[in-house]
């Protein structure tokens, strides 16, 4: 499967193209320039795989949670794309991006992932490794890290469950209310999506029915309620 | 709907026309032979109007719902595929950043899609260009007055780039200026049209307001102290529908007035003869009634954009922007939004 992913959503700002069996990628840590950085970016990656947007089968993002800002320039590019070459496209979330990482690389089972969310808050969700994919159990979430850390605690078990995001180093409220059983081992090289690692998602998503035309493609801010205020009697 | 008419693609330009720079989605097609071929248009105004105002995050949030469907419908309503365009045109600023940065990234990608320019206008050249699209157009050189929710400013303009602002507002716009009114006197959001309507209720002679910066020299505009004005007013008044009416009258009265001074003197000090008059406000009824009049004394000619190309939309953008790409202006794949963004920085073509 001929495939194109790009993520914008964090500081991090990342392609990953699978083409005829073979992977090219780029990544950089690039906060404010997204806008800038990603269509040459994209143009990068089809250049060394030497191909063009015409002979892809999907497309993919990380459609989210993450900046608002971050979260949309991804979408943007992705229907400017999807449009002009009709085809159509996977949105993979940004924290089972960061999860495959952790399973991929760190042979991890079990992952939570949390995102600083500002405002006292962290995007937060729990994944399990079924058959090498990160699958998400509940649902993501952007709560306090004090709420984050009695879910921790809740799910307490005998085995090694693994941290990954900005959220852990953000809040010590994520931390210090957990025991040696709820405690996840941080990996602190797990800190943004990358796009390499929503090639297994968006596959799988393609499999399972999730592509969709342009006009279905939408960014996951979970955040929906923010501190804008309705005039009064309006609310 | 328009014929398919059909066209001799080695010489004629057609371009897409995006423009997401505050609370309107706005998509047209225009080629650079048939004219406008189509436009689409969603306001937002209804989301914010319980806010008070544009809220910027919900504004960006609503571009990416409605900016697929609306090109779509563009391209359709034109009889147009992809074949058919020749570049994409998209607002560069000013205006919220966050908006701004739907437009250009969809812009941007679906022309890199299509292989073909991407180009990025100003807003504000957008708008004094507007009355360019309908029949008769203004020849250069002329002045134009651009007055919006945003913006207030009195623009010498000798061609497309060619612009000298000969003055600006030095605080609220006179778009602004009508909406913080209009709440004042209890009007929902976006007031200035509603205050408009008020006005035609009330009667002259009851309230003088003043007019602010017409006794010294310059183009510049002030706009806040009006406001200020009318919310002293209104506590003094009785507060019933007519007195209401009376002030919403007088205000507007006023900031007629003072614009009208300040063209006038801007067409005595360039020694120009056409007048365009752009933006939200420039579709105010009883501001077209003035300005009719002024300009039958001082022999000059008043150019307007048709009354739905008054506020922002894509007709203009698309317009704008096939000059530019005419000219061999494009933006490279890195390019970026512009909140701020001076008219006097663009180059001339």
């Amino acid at each position: 499967m001929n495939l194109l992913i790009i993520d914008t959503a964090t500081e991090a700002c990342s392609v990953a193209l699978q083409v005829n069996g073979q992977r090219y990628q780029q990544f950089e840590i690039c906060p404010q320039q997204h806008s800038q950085r990603i269509l040459p970016m994209i143009d990068g990656v089809l250049k060394d795989a030497g191909v063009t947007l015409a002979q892809l089968d999907y497309l993919g993002f990380g459609r989210g949670p993450g900046s608002f800002t971050g979260v949309r320039i991804a979408t943007g590019i992705l229907q400017g794309l999807a449009l002009g070459t009709g085809l159509h496209v996977v949105g993979v979330s940004t924290m089972a991006a960061m999860a495959q990482q952790a399973l991929d690389k760190h042979q991890a089972s079990e992952v939570y992932c949390a995102i600083d969310a500002r405002m006292g808050e962290v995007y937060f969700a729990r994944y399990q490794a079924t058959d090498g994919l990160a699958t998400l159990v509940d649902e993501e979430r952007v709560l306090p890290p004090e709420v984050a850390a009695e879910i921790l605690l809740k799910n307490q078990s005998d085995h090694l469950i693994h941290g990954v995001g900005t959220g852990w180093a953000a809040y010590e409220a994520l931390l210090t209310p957990l025991n040696a059983k709820s405690k996840p081992v941080i990996l602190t090289d797990i800190l943004y999506p990358a796009a390499q690692y929503m090639l297994a998602l968006v596959e799988a998503g393609v499999q399972q029915g999730h592509a969709k035309e342009v006009e279905q493609i939408e960014p996951v801010y979970l955040r929906d309620k923010v501190t804008w205020k309705k005039l009064p009697g309006r609310e | 709907m328009r014929p398919n008419l059909t066209r001799n693609t080695t010489s004629t330009m057609r371009v897409i026309g995006i423009e997401t720079s505050c609370d309107e989605t706005g998509i047209a097609v225009y080629d650079e032979q048939q004219g406008l071929l189509s436009h689409q248009l969603y306001s937002q105004v209804k989301l914010h109007a319980d806010y008070g105002g544009v809220v910027p995050e919900l504004a960006s949030r609503d571009h990416v719902r409605k900016i697929v469907p609306l090109i779509k419908q563009a391209l359709v309503d034109a009889n147009c595929t992809q074949s058919d365009i020749d570049g994409i045109a998209f607002t560069k600023g000013p205006g919220l950043v966050g908006a701004l940065l739907v437009g250009s990234s969809v812009a941007r990608s679906l022309a890199f899609a299509w292989g073909v320019p991407a180009v990025g206008v100003h807003h504000m050249e957008g708008h004094l260009l507007a009355p360019v699209l309908d029949e008769p157009a203004p020849e250069f050189p002329f002045v134009a007055l651009l007055v919006s929710g945003g913006h207030s400013m009195m623009v010498r303009v000798d061609g497309i780039g060619q612009y000298e602002i000969l003055g600006e507002s030095v605080d609220d716009a006179a778009g602004e200026a009508f909406d913080k009114t209009a709440k004042l006197l209890g009007l929902d959001y976006p007031g200035g049209p509603l205050l408009a309507k008020m006005a035609e209720k009330g009667e002259a002679g009851h309230y003088k307001f003043p007019r602010p910066m017409t006794d010294r020299p310059g183009l510049d505009f002030s706009f806040s102290g009006l406001k200020t004005f009318a919310a002293n007013t209104i506590r003094g008044s009785d507060q019933s529908e007519q007195s209401k009416a009376n002030i919403a009258y007088a205000f507007q009265e006023a900031v007629i007035d003072t614009l009208a001074i300040k063209c006038k003197r801007a067409l005595k000090q360039t020694g120009l003869k056409r007048l365009v008059i752009a933006g939200g406000v420039s579709a105010n009824k009883q501001l077209r009634v003035e300005f009719a009049l002024m300009m039958k004394k001082l022999q000059g000619t008043v150019f307007y954009p048709r009354l739905e190309f008054c506020t922002d939309n894509g007709a203009m953008i698309a317009y704008a922007g096939l000059q530019r790409l005419k000219a061999g202006e494009s933006e490279g794949l890195s390019t970026k939004a512009q909140p701020r963004w001076s008219l006097d920085e663009l180059p001339a073509i």
